[in-house]
This record gives C-alpha cells, structure tokens and sequence, in this order.
C-alpha cells in the first residue's frame, strides 16, 4: 500500500493523502462535520487540486462500498472512541485453530474471556453481530471487543 | 433601558429593531446568491440608519448596543471553538516565525497611517490591529468556495490564521488596557495584570478543558447550550472586570471545550452567533458618522493597499516555508487579505477615544473594501494560466 501522509487543518478537519500507482496524487479530506473531500492534484501545479469531489457522510459509504472497503472496522472505531478501557482486535483464525468448525457457543468465548465477537469477516463477506449459533471458519478475521487482556485471552483461545 | 417606561416604545424598538433585522435578512440572501460575506453589506445598512444616515434609528440604539456586546462574545467563543488545544499547540511550536513575519507586515502599516494622520499612538496602535489581522472566517468561506482546502498552500494558511487569533488573545486586552487612557504607570499596571489574567485563563483552558467538557458532556441540547451562553457571557464579563476585554475571556472559554461537547455546542450557538454578531457589524457602523467617510477615504485605500500588500508578503512567505511553488504562495497570500470581524472588534474597543469616530470610519471603510476586495483577488489570482 502506498505510503499514506497526513495533515492537520486547523479548524477544518484533516487531510490524508497519497500517490496512486499512476503517478497522481489524491488526498481525501475529512470535515470535524464528517462532510469529506476527494481531491486530485494537478500535474501541472503541484500544490493545487484539479477535481475536487463533495461527499457528504452517506455519499462517503457509498463510494467506499463500491471501492469495496469494509465499514464495520470505521463503525466499530466510533464505538471505541466513546468508551474508555475499550479495545477492538481484528484476529485471522489459523486454518487449524483449535476452534475451526466449533460455533461461537461451543468455544464459551465470551464467558472465558469477557470479550465479544462483534463481526466474522470471510469468503462469504462480512457479518455483523454473528448469533452464538456461527461456526469459525479457518481464515475468517473475527472482529471483537473487549478489554486489552480479554482480547489477548482470545487471541490465545483462538490460537492465533 | 427600562422595558416597560411604555409601551409606545416598546412598540418602536420592535418595529425599528424588526425591520431592520428583515432588511439584513434580504442582504444575507443576496450576499451568499453572489458568493460574498454578507459582513461589509450589514456595515453599509449600519451607516444608513446611524448617526447622520439616511433613515436614523433613535430609539432602539441601546437594545441594539447591548446585543451588539453579546454579538462580540459569541463571534469569539465561537472562533474558539473551532480549534482543538492540540492544534493550538502545534501553531505556537511552528507557528512564531510566520507570525512575526505577518504581525510586521500588516501591523506596521496601520500603525504609521494612524501616525501619519496626527492620532494619538494608542488610536494609530489600534489601527494597526485592524489592518494586521485577517478574518478567519471570510478566509475559511474563500477556501471552501474555490476548493482549496486541499491545495499545499492552504494547511500554513490555516495555522497563520490560528497564530494570528492567538496573538489577538494577548493584543486585544493590552490595546483595551490601553484605551482607557490613564496615566503610563497605570496603564503598564493595567496592562501586567490583562496579561498575567489570560496565561492564567489559557492554562485552565488548556488544561481544565477535558475536565469541563466531560462536565457538560451529558447535557442536553438545551442545557448545554444554556451553559456555554451563561459561561461565556460569565467568563467574559470577570474578564472584563480585569480589564482584561470580555471578548478574549469568550474566546478562551470556546478554547477549552474539546471533544463530542466541542461540535455540539458548535452546531447550538452557530445560529445564535449569526444572529448576534449581525447585530454587532450594524451597531459598530451605526456608530460612523458617513459625513466622516469621505474624509477618510484617502488613508482607508492606502491602507487597503499597504494591508493587501502585507498579505501577500506573508502568504508568499508561509507558503515558500512550506516548499510551494510561486502560483501557490499567490494564492495563499491572496486568500489571506479579507479582514473583517477582528478588525472591527478591535476599532471598537477606541470608540471612546478623541480619534475614536475617525478610527472607527477609517476601519469601516478598510474593512468594506479588503472584505470585497479579497475574495474577488484570491479569485483571480487562483485562474488557472491558460
């Protein structure tokens, strides 16, 4: 992945950007209104935009989701920002784990660990708030939440 | 003013105060439908119902003056709040060379202007408040406008802005300190204790911030915005007790809060801002005589000049500081020249002085011309060459 620059505007928000593989320069702005910017610069001037893309918060899901990022890490990140002490840990389940092919229920995850497993990402796409009844699958990320020691447990638990 | 002397005049200040707000309602309309700040249109209506204009108000001038206090606050608190203390402490570690570079370039011209025209140094100092700092809030509209924020130049833009309103929180209340006029000995006592009271009010900001915001975090909507109105209106008015200007005690509070309380009280006051700092711009031009106007005219657009100038000096220099080329640093000194708000603030901490109304005439017409003139310049400039 290229190398991703960032940069602070005072009153305003934020500024990411980055040099695509193409050679073009493309930074995307995020308001403190969560209102974003996507930006080309222009070969000619340097320091100057050429496109310049209006998104409001829903438009930004949109274009993410057909860019094809996932939305529950960004979804998940606001929830970790509201709560002190809380952690979340995206973990890749080991072809053989020692939990692959058990459910959610069977592992007892939650009452050993006090973490929870808020999304399993896989071949099939993402799933949020798995049931108890879901089986792990080797290669799924599962995303979860919980305290730093509770997610380490799980790591452990999931043998990862 | 008493409320119920009659209810005659109530009555009269309603419908003045009313028509008044309906005929700023229109220009607003006009001023966003043609791209321009609605600030130097409010001034001209100022000039038209003030002293000596064409359809002058008589009754409600004190209503309208103690709204125009509150304005002054609100403008400031809300400014405040749109920082986050980090990003004021980035400013003040990278931010001293651009300011003082841009402190010399705009501040020294107002300065011997004011000199030139035979005014006492405090006024000529005042004046130089006014030509030194930009409006941060017609220069963010300018960026947003042309789609700059994304350009290299605009990140130094910003932050000479946050030095800028910084620098303001020191000058205001020493030019106020200064303004009242008492003898050196007691000014310099004056001024020590504006001083010492804004480090003090700036490190509770800085610091005591987290602890209030997360006070007023589980506020409701209408609670919250009670307590940042009474504790703006609270803080400024203990720091103009200190002689210390109540705007700069508004502005500090704005600074302290951060967070999710930071966007929400934000989004509550902006349109209580609006409506306030509305009725401040009439009321400061309410106050010029337009008879006074012309004879001004002269060492306004020389100063509009010197002050365009001095701009582009400072945006040419924060922008070469950054690594951008020369079309950028253009545009960067160009989006700077509008002055507004702050200018007007600061003239009107001189109303009281001998060359109070020609300070004040000399700024309306200064800020008349760089809040038009600007956005139009940082227009042009910006085309891309063919």
């Amino acid at each position: 992945m290229a190398e991703i620059e960032e940069t602070q505007l005072p009153g305003v928000g934020v500024r990411h950007e980055f040099v695509t593989a193409g050679g073009e320069r493309v930074a995307v702005l995020t308001h403190r209104s969560g209102r974003r910017e996507v930006a080309v610069f222009d070969r000619r001037d340097p320091d100057a935009c050429r496109t310049f893309l209006h998104l409001s918060a829903d438009d930004t899901r949109s274009l993410a989701e057909l860019l094809g990022a996932g939305q529950v890490s960004e979804a998940v990140a606001a929830v970790r920002h509201q709560i002190e002490g809380l952690a979340i840990d995206w973990i890749t389940l080991p072809a053989d784990g020692p939990l692959v092919g058990a459910t959610i229920a069977e592992g007892q995850l939650r009452s050993r660990t006090g973490a929870t497993i808020v999304a399993l990402m896989g071949s099939g796409g993402t799933l949020p708030a798995p049931g108890p009844e879901q089986r792990l699958d080797g290669g799924d990320v599962v995303v979860a939440v919980g305290t730093p020691q509770g997610l380490q447990q799980l790591r452990v638990l999931l043998g990862a | 003013m008493t409320l119920a002397a009659a209810s005659g005049e109530v009555a009269v200040v309603f419908i003045e105060v009313g028509a008044v707000v309906l005929v700023l309602a229109v220009l607003a309309r006009v001023a966003s439908g043609i791209g321009v700040t609605a600030v130097p249109l409010y001034l001209l209506v100022g000039l038209a119902v003030g002293d000596g204009g064409v359809v002058p108000l008589d009754l409600s001038a004190d209503f309208i003056g103690v709204v125009a206090e509150i304005g002054v606050l609100l403008l400031l608190f809300a400014l405040g709040l749109e920082y986050t203390s980090s990003e004021l402490r980035q400013g003040l570690r990278t931010g001293v060379a651009p300011g003082a570079v841009d402190a010399v370039a705009n501040f020294v011209p107002g300065l011997l202007i004011g000199l030139l025209l035979g005014w006492d140094v405090t006024t000529a100092v005042l004046l130089g408040g006014v030509s030194w700092v930009s409006s941060s809030g017609i220069v963010a509209k300018v960026l947003t406008d042309l789609d700059r924020l994304g350009n290299r130049e605009t990140p130094p833009v910003l932050n000479l802005l946050v030095i800028e309103d910084l620098a303001m929180a020191v000058f205001l209340p020493v030019a106020a300190a200064l303004a009242t006029g008492r003898g050196l000995g007691a000014t310099l006592v004056t001024v020590g204790i504006a001083l010492v009271a804004v480090a003090v009010i700036l490190v509770v900001a800085l610091r005591g911030g987290e602890w209030l915001s997360a006070l007023l975090a589980p506020a409701t909507d209408e609670a919250l915005l009670l307590a940042v109105f009474g504790l703006t209106l609270l803080v400024g008015g203990l720091a103009q007790q200190l002689e210390v200007s109540a705007a700069v005690g508004a502005f500090l509070v704005g600074l302290a809060l951060s967070g999710p309380v930071q966007h929400r009280a934000s989004a509550l006051v902006g349109p209580l801002r609006d409506l306030f700092a509305a009725m401040f711009f009439l009321f400061f031009s309410f106050q010029v005589d337009p008879a006074d106007l012309p004879g001004v005219a002269v060492p306004a657009l020389a100063l509009a000049m010197l002050g365009t100038g001095g701009k582009l000096l400072s945006g040419w220099f924060v922008a070469a500081r950054a690594g951008v080329a020369r079309a950028g640093r253009l545009r960067a000194g160009s989006a700077l020249v509008a002055r507004g708000e702050f200018s007007v603030v600061i003239a009107s901490l001189g109303a009281t002085l001998v060359d109070g109304p020609r300070l004040g005439a000399v700024t309306a017409a200064f800020v008349l011309v760089t809040a038009v003139a600007g956005p139009l310049l940082a227009r042009f400039v910006g085309r891309p060459a063919v």
